[in-house]
């Protein structure tokens, strides 16, 4: 790609200011869904270039805003700028650097369903790159390019900032909805879905920043300009967010479908020391881990997922022969267990129990049969929780136990009295740490 | 407090919504910059400043990681540990900082001015380690840089 479309601060640093983005066609495509479009042409274009969610669901952005009843109003649009799966920080860069398309974004999906005021919900960890954002919203008021009757059109558009509080559940659609609306982030029973009852009950688009941020080139050059890149069913381009053990992380904006696993690997810079890859986490801790056989599988939603996972947010954490694979998946089950909301049992109990199976484990005490529990205890979870945080805690377990099995087995056997090696008293004083609410005690088993 | 002190953005904020209770996050968040901590003056305030219950206040400062029910320190320094992070380096880092402020993760410095906190994942992991200082970002964090940061907060 000689130019991006999302990451545009790489190619113009200042794009962050208005008057740096209105010289590179920023707003162009606001003027034009304003002065010339009816709201239907412009949900139509986003319709047509098959953008897909790049939240993690990846369902069709266009067909998504058609689901809101015409005749319901207020209607409200709600961005997803809770960014908290593990590995995740495109959006991140988004608002900081190339806040007005983001902005944009929003003001074209409102004017699209409709929507008089927009909700931009960004994680409460963001507090210092929500600045950028809030700084952006109030050029584009002082422009009049939102708030009442932008442009002469006589449409209006108010859209704030929310801060969350740190909880991870909050990126869960409805449970964003629930902490918008001022209580606990938990998620709702659905249906009804947020596209007929969301915000307050109301009629409500859920985006992510990402998804928002396509929209604005989408409008100005068309569906078929979006669909050079890209495939059939995955179109467009997707930022790749790489960490882990290579040797440049950051994020990468790539057409997807165009470069396998193992290139993105090689675009950033390689393993540390070269050393072989053993995983990759395609999605953070929610993806299922592809072994090194995976490597060439293509960057777009199908091949990841014909190849046993998931592309989700397209957070890809890479892992190394130096890790340890059950040290690994117990960071990964700590988190699960640190962000399930206890709205459902399944959730709240297998998270409790899976991360005491591995705190066992790892601590020297554990056997082949910890091992055959864990399994019992993801077995046990899958399929049965309220919402997919507690689905997405099964993976960490069962697919580091479906590939590599051997090394849990050689781990048990060579941790049998105790664990001698140097992380040993950091995990087990998490341990501790969450059982005990923040005072540090010593665990017995 | 909140109410005199900070009137206008308690007014910014409740014009925000239609509904008062969507201002109990941000609201807390004043509270929680004038009282220190989410005490029980504070969530009464809040509380009142959105109709609810006090039960019900104290029940979203109890879900949420970032309103804090104890007294914290000056400084709330939170290092993420989670996986990215720690695949490069975050956990000797960790242990770095509690050598460097002489507490463990999750405890307070006896003069008051520091709270060592580990965090989950905090969405800078191209930057790790990677840590907050009352919520500003400090990136690509070493020994000697948070050595530093700490002494320079002194």
């Amino acid at each position: 790609m000689d130019k991006h479309v999302l990451l545009r601060d790489l190619d113009i640093p200042d794009i962050r200011e208005l008057a740096v983005y209105q010289a590179n066609d920023g707003y162009a495509a606001w003027r034009k869904a304003l002065t010339g479009m009816k709201p239907d042409e412009v949900m139509g274009v986003v319709k047509d270039s098959g953008l897909r969610g790049r939240g993690g669901a990846g369902f069709p952005a266009g067909l998504k805003w058609s689901f809101l009843p015409k005749d319901i109003f207020p209607k409200y649009v709600v961005v997803n700028g809770d960014e908290s799966e593990a590995g995740t920080f495109k959006d991140h860069q988004l608002i900081e650097n190339n806040p007005h398309q983001v902005i944009e974004g929003v003001a074209l999906c409102a004017y699209a369903v409709q929507a008089g005021t927009a909700y931009i919900y960004l994680r409460g960890e963001f507090y210092e790159p929500a600045r950028p954002l809030q700084k952006a919203i109030d050029e584009a008021y002082a422009a009049g390019l939102l708030g009442q009757n932008i442009l002469g059109s006589g449409y209006s558009l108010d859209i704030h900032i929310h801060l969350g509080a740190g909880a991870y559940i909050c990126g869960e659609e409805t449970a964003l909805l629930e902490s918008l609306e001022g209580k606990l982030g938990q998620p709702r029973l659905r249906p009804p879905f947020p596209a007929v009852q969301g915000l307050y009950a109301k009629p409500t688009v859920i985006n992510n920043i990402e998804t928002l941020a396509n929209v604005p080139p989408i409008v100005l050059n068309g569906a078929q300009w979006y669909r050079q890149y890209g495939t059939e069913k995955s179109p467009g381009t997707k930022i790749f967010c790489v960490s882990g053990r290579v040797n440049r992380p950051g994020n990468y904006e790539l057409p997807l479908g165009q470069y396998t696993i193992r290139q993105l690997i090689e675009m950033s810079g390689g393993t540390i020391d070269g050393c072989p890859v053993k995983g990759v986490l395609p999605a953070g801790s929610s993806a299922p881990i592809l072994p090194v056989s995976a490597l060439d599988t293509r960057l777009d939603y199908e091949s990841v997922q014909a190849a046993g996972s998931i592309l989700g947010s397209a957070s890809f954490v890479i892992l190394d022969d130096s890790v340890d694979i059950v040290w690994a998946a117990r960071k990964m089950v700590r988190f699960f267990r640190h962000e399930s909301c206890g709205k459902c049992t399944p959730c709240r109990e297998g998270t409790f129990w899976a991360l005491r199976l591995y705190d066992k484990i790892v601590g020297g005490h554990g056997s082949s049969h910890d091992i055959d529990m864990l399994a019992d205890v993801a077995n046990g979870m899958a399929n049965k929780c309220f919402c997919l945080l507690g689905e997405f805690a099964t993976s960490p377990i069962l697919s580091t136990l479906k590939h590599f099995r051997p090394e849990y087995e050689q781990f048990v056997r060579e941790h049998q009295n105790g664990l001698p090696n140097t992380y040993g008293d950091q995990l087990i004083r998490d341990h501790a740490i969450s059982v005990a609410g923040g005072s540090v005690v010593e665990v017995a088993y | 407090m909140i109410k005199e002190k900070r009137a206008s953005d308690v007014e910014k904020i409740l014009a925000k919504y239609p509904s008062k209770r969507s201002a109990v996050m941000p609201l807390l968040y004043l509270a929680q910059e004038e009282y220190g901590y989410c005490n029980d003056a504070a969530i009464r305030e809040v509380a009142e400043l959105t109709a609810l219950d006090p039960t019900e206040v104290k029940s979203v400062v109890g879900f949420y990681t970032m309103f804090f029910e104890e007294k914290t320190g000056t400084y709330v320094v939170e290092v993420c540990d989670d996986l990215p992070c720690a695949l490069r380096g975050a956990d000797a880092f960790v242990r770095h900082c509690e050598h460097k402020l002489g507490v463990r993760a999750g405890e307070t410095t006896p003069d008051g001015k520091f709270t060592l906190r580990t965090v989950m994942c905090i969405a800078a992991c191209d930057r790790a380690p990677v840590a907050q200082v009352n919520r500003e970002y400090h990136y690509s964090l070493t020994p000697e840089s948070f050595d530093k940061l700490v002494d320079d907060l002194k």
